[in-house]
């Protein structure tokens, strides 16, 4: 027994019943969307092995060509976030595409949007976001034309600021309780994400 | 599908029940061996019963110890837990033995289960552990939920518990369909990924209003005019439902249809063409009741979903951004917008992030410093004093040009722009102030933000002063069309009274021939008029809307794209460029329309569908045009929670247009000869009429009094004060809160100083985590440890060593909420090696990979410091 759209045609597999009733219970995604993100993910891979995107791995390159990602300055930060691969190349399955999906789904709460922001945010993986993350982070905000980018003082001024504002205990970084306490309390994180699925 | 999905659950379902009931029977079996009734398929399931339940009790004990170690059970709870584990063993093999105690703790762990079950999503894990831990704890809840209550409530908690799921799946196939039922989802992703937040949220607001206006047709359709149009009089019946003599050979022309007049002046669409008939059809349908009704319902609707929404608006959003404590952080953290797709987009997205870093670094160098303050202070009084002549010009321009359509309409061939010079001077008028404000504004130099909120403001005053003039003009109308009534009712009266004097004297014998409906004088019917009026109005802002997009958008990137290759300067970079979608403006002219609609809809009932109509054209319509041919913005700005603006402005608007509507049913009396209401002194004593004719005594008496003025004036001041207490309320609420936060934050500081101060008692431990943090890079250890955690249980016995268990489940990044965060798990390992200390995070309230054995000093958090 399986299911799924007829819209996906013969090219693609279904997913198993029981696990698109998973996938909803365990994500913030409805069934159409669980749905329309395989169908979105088994385009990404080459025709001959559609027939088996549940198990297949999208290499980064790909994923990367999703027009949501593709303007998103975090591109490569997102895929390394929640790539499951071992080897490290970023690649993703089908279930790190459900996580990334359901994360920046409308319907997430912020909680969770706050955490996986902040390991998004957190350049060097080393748990905190300190001076070197956060001048990437501007870096990323700011474009890569030579016209956006801030000079040196306005940088340090800059991250200077934040920290000033953000680290309460007076580290030096920002860890993650630190940093969701600064971002729930903003008024725009909310509607921070919303991937089209 | 659905079917089988259903038949599945309920296979489950029996099996869950089936084994229950096994290993109950299972131990009646010792009792009567011989088994007078157990036939072979009995003593099958019997079998399997006593079979199954050990080995998948042991296995689900095995799986609950290993998910305590992951630490999804508290601390506390672990020795609980552990007695259950194995009280739950032992239960499968006597099961008389649970005590009551064990029982209720069964249950609660059960409990704990499903509500693990259900926040699962909310964990920051990876989809495989998930899916394992999902897998485990519905196994679990499957197993033991069946064992719980007693005798009889077995079976019921059995039937409670089935159709608990089974609803929690409805609930979820209905949120399904609801999802499923959202209109336009895609087309508004796809313009919230070219566009940013911003401009879809104006779509979603289309969207919703087309959703209450939706409501609003159904409502009018479905109790005025489908019963008038089944049950009512024919046309042709009467004179107010017939084209008069003198215009029927132009009725049909369609420049007179055009302007509302002819046939659909006396169709359903318009308050004239109602009888005031009580009762019609054979249903005894109360039409002119149900008028009068729905005219109030669609105002009582409106209001409440517009303040509902309001309410939910406000309460979602939770940090009201009212500190400014982070506003650097804030632009940091939160200023991209995740919806943007479109590479040009992004681009102006940096842009704008860039400058907004700028701005803020310079505010915060020098916040104070206005040089040219006097200046600014002239040019600021000199751009209102401006923007106010031009309100005031437009608002005596529209109340000339209403006050000279009042002559054109008594001349006879009046060509097309007299007929219509007050819609079109009306739509000029909303076209080109706006820009014209914008203009002006620049002299202001403002903060874009504030600039906006002034511009919108400003449009409203245009736009609303135009409308009251529009309707001031139309009141002059009314009046003037009231006191021609009274000389046409002579009139009618005599006419009638002629023919039948004339038939009379023909000859008595035979019955008048009845005098043609048509051939009747009547009234000027200023219900109508008006209603006319507004359904003009209406429609001429929706061709005008629909051309300045057609022109301004689409012929203007048409002739920026294609003129490009032969011109003398870029122009898709300089001059006239392409459009960008005007947020604002389109959001203004969407409230406004909708208030005219509120306006109108009671003399024109017709008017909401033309409005369903336009919403639904316009949804498409927009769509296409400004993916075809609009630019993104070049100052994107995201869609905050300022969605309540608009809402107020629409409540205000409701207000607003609610109020002229009363006004004339309060004290306008009605048509003589159209209307369901013609004969009565006032609109509202339908109300009177159906309390006195259809109810028993005493409900008129209640609601005479009821409508005394000694009651209502009180009522009055009893919600006043209702509402200067909330007040108060509220206000007290907010200061406690202020004071709750200084509080916290007072805390905080506390906090602080003493880390400061003991940070240094122990440097070492943080060397440590530093040195181990790089390590922690790779991905992979996390799958590997699951791999070994499905097959672990059944091989290690249920108490395992600390050490492994920590190993095992140390899988780094994957969850930890709210934990310090800096902490890789091998941490776990090493540290009770250097320091002896087992839960070394204040912050870490549960470590991972706790052992469920009994071991001393190991439960919630020793202190580190």
């Amino acid at each position: 027994r399986a299911s799924g759209s007829g819209a996906m045609g013969g090219s693609a597999s279904l997913i198993p019943r029981e696990a698109l009733g998973e996938y909803q219970e365990l994500t913030f995604l409805s069934k159409q969307e669980i749905l329309v993100a395989y169908k979105r993910f088994s385009e990404l891979l080459p025709k001959e092995e559609r027939e088996n995107a549940y198990s297949m791995r999208v290499p980064k390159s790909d994923i990367l060509t999703l027009p949501e990602l593709r303007a998103n300055p975090f591109q490569h930060r997102i895929c390394h976030v929640f790539s499951t691969s071992e080897t490290g190349d970023d690649s993703m399955s089908f279930e790190d595409f459900l996580d990334m999906l359901s994360v920046f789904s409308e319907s997430a709460t912020s909680d969770i949007k706050s955490h996986y922001a902040f390991r998004i945010f957190d350049f060097d993986d080393d748990g905190t976001l300190d001076n070197k993350d956060l001048e990437q982070l501007v870096n990323c905000l700011t474009g890569q034309g030579e016209e956006s980018q801030l000079s040196s003082a306005e940088m340090e001024q800059l991250i200077q600021n934040i920290l000033e504002e953000s680290d309460i205990d007076k580290d030096g970084t920002i860890n993650l309780s630190e940093f969701q306490h600064v971002v729930s309390r903003s008024p725009d994180f909310a509607r921070c994400g919303g991937l089209q699925g | 599908e659905d079917k089988e999905d259903k038949e599945d659950e309920s296979k489950k379902e029996e099996n869950g029940s089936q084994q229950n009931r096994a290993s109950r029977r299972k131990n009646y079996q010792r009792k009567d061996r011989d088994g007078k009734k157990a036939g072979e398929e009995e003593s099958r399931k019997k079998d399997r019963g006593k079979a199954a339940p050990r080995k998948d009790q042991k296995e689900s004990g095995n799986r609950e110890k290993k998910t305590t170690k992951k630490g999804m059970e508290r601390e506390n709870k672990q020795k609980k837990d552990r007695r259950n584990s194995t009280s739950s063993s032992s239960n499968s093999s006597d099961e008389e033995s649970l005590s009551e105690e064990e029982l209720a703790m069964l249950m609660e762990q059960v409990e704990q289960k499903k509500k693990l079950i259900s926040t699962m999503r909310n964990k920051p894990w990876r989809m495989v552990k998930k899916l394992s831990v999902l897998r485990e704890a519905q196994a679990f809840v499957e197993k033991f939920e069946g064992a719980l209550g007693k005798g009889k409530g077995k079976k019921l908690y059995a039937y409670k518990m089935m159709m608990a799921k089974k609803w929690v799946k409805f609930k979820r196939d209905f949120e399904n369909f609801k999802t499923q039922c959202i209109p336009w989802e895609m087309k508004i992703k796809e313009v919230e990924s070219h566009f940013g937040s911003s401009v879809a949220s104006y779509f979603i607001f289309l969207r919703w209003m087309y959703g209450v206006n939706l409501v609003l047709f159904g409502l009018i359709f479905g109790l005025v005019i489908i019963p008038e149009v089944l049950m009512g009089m024919p046309y042709g019946s009467m004179p107010r439902k017939t084209v008069p003599r003198a215009e029927q050979e132009t009725a049909m022309d369609f420049s007179v249809l055009w302007d509302f007049e002819g046939y659909i002046k006396y169709s359903a669409l318009f308050y004239g063409y109602y009888n005031n008939q009580r009762t019609i059809g054979w249903l005894k349908y109360r039409l002119p009741m149900a008028y009068f009704m729905v005219g109030i319902s669609v105002f009582g609707y409106s209001l409440m979903v517009v303040i509902r929404s309001m309410a939910r608006n406000a309460n979602e959003s939770t940090g009201d951004g009212d500190d400014d404590n982070f506003i650097f952080s804030w632009k940091m953290f939160t200023s991209w917008d995740y919806l943007i797709g479109n590479p040009e987009t992004a681009d102006n997205k940096f842009a704008s992030i860039t400058t907004s870093f700028k701005e803020s670094i310079v505010d915060e160098q020098e916040s104070n410093k206005d040089e040219n303050i006097h200046l600014r202070r002239f040019l600021r009084v000199l751009a209102n004093v401006l923007i106010i002549c031009c309100l005031c010009g437009s608002g005596y321009l529209i109340y000339f040009v209403v006050k000279r359509s009042q002559t054109f309409s008594k001349m006879q061939n009046v060509g097309w722009y007299e007929r219509n010079e007050v819609e079109i001077v009306m739509s000029l008028l909303g076209m080109f102030c706006p820009p014209l404000f914008e203009t002006i504004a620049a002299l202001e130099n403002y903060h874009p933000r504030i600039g906006l909120k002034w511009q919108l403001g400003r449009i409203f005053a245009l736009f609303l002063g135009n409308l009251y003039t529009f309707l001031l003009a139309l009141m002059d109308d009314v009046n003037e069309k009231l006191a021609e009534e009274d000389v046409v009712k002579n009139i009618t009266h005599w006419t009638l009274l002629g023919h039948h004097n004339l038939s009379v004297g023909n000859d008595s014998t035979i019955t008048p021939p009845p005098l043609d409906p048509a051939d009747v004088p009547r009234g000027p019917c200023w219900e109508t008029t008006v209603g006319i009026e507004f359904v003009r109005l209406t429609v001429s802002d929706i061709l005008v809307t629909y051309i300045t997009i057609l022109v301004g958008d689409f012929i203007r990137a048409c002739f920026v794209r294609f003129m490009n290759y032969c011109w003398c300067w870029d122009l898709e970079a300089g001059f006239p460029s392409y459009a960008e979608f005007d947020i604002s403006g389109n959001v203004l002219g969407l409230v406004f329309n909708q208030g005219m609609i509120w306006m109108g809809s009671f003399y024109a009932p017709g008017l909401v569908g033309i409005n369903v109509l336009r919403l639904l054209t316009s949804m498409y319509f927009q769509c296409w045009a400004v993916m075809s041919s609009n630019v993104p913005h070049a100052r994107v700005f995201k869609a905050s929670k300022s969605n309540n603006f608009y809402m107020g402005l629409l409540l205000l608007i409701l207000f607003l247009s609610l109020l002229p509507v009363a006004y004339t049913i309060m004290s306008l009396p009605p048509s003589f000869d159209c209307g369901p209401f013609s004969g009565k002194k006032r609109m509202y004593d339908v109300i009177q009429e159906t309390i006195e004719l259809d109810f028993p005594l005493f409900v008129a008496k209640i609601f005479s009094y009821v409508a005394n003025p000694g009651l209502i004036i009180p009522a009055i001041l009893l919600m006043v004060l209702a509402i200067y207490y909330l007040n108060a309320v509220s206000e007290a609420y907010q200061r406690a809160n202020a004071e709750l936060k200084r509080k916290m934050q007072m805390q905080r500081e506390e906090e602080k100083n003493k880390r400061n101060n003991k940070a240094s008692t122990n440097p070492m431990l943080q060397d440590l985590e530093d040195l181990l943090t790089p390590s922690m890079k790779t991905e992979s250890p996390p799958k590997e440890a699951e791999d070994k955690k499905i097959e672990s249980p059944n091989r290690t016995s249920p108490v395992r060593k600390p050490g492994r268990a920590a190993v095992l489940d140390g899988s780094p990044m994957a969850g930890r909420r709210g934990a310090a965060f800096a902490p890789p798990s091998q941490v776990f390992v090493t540290q009770p090696l250097t320091l002896g200390v087992r839960s070394p995070y204040p912050g870490q309230p549960r470590p991972w990979g706790h052992p469920p054995g009994p071991v001393p000093g190991r439960g919630r958090g020793q202190p580190r410091y």
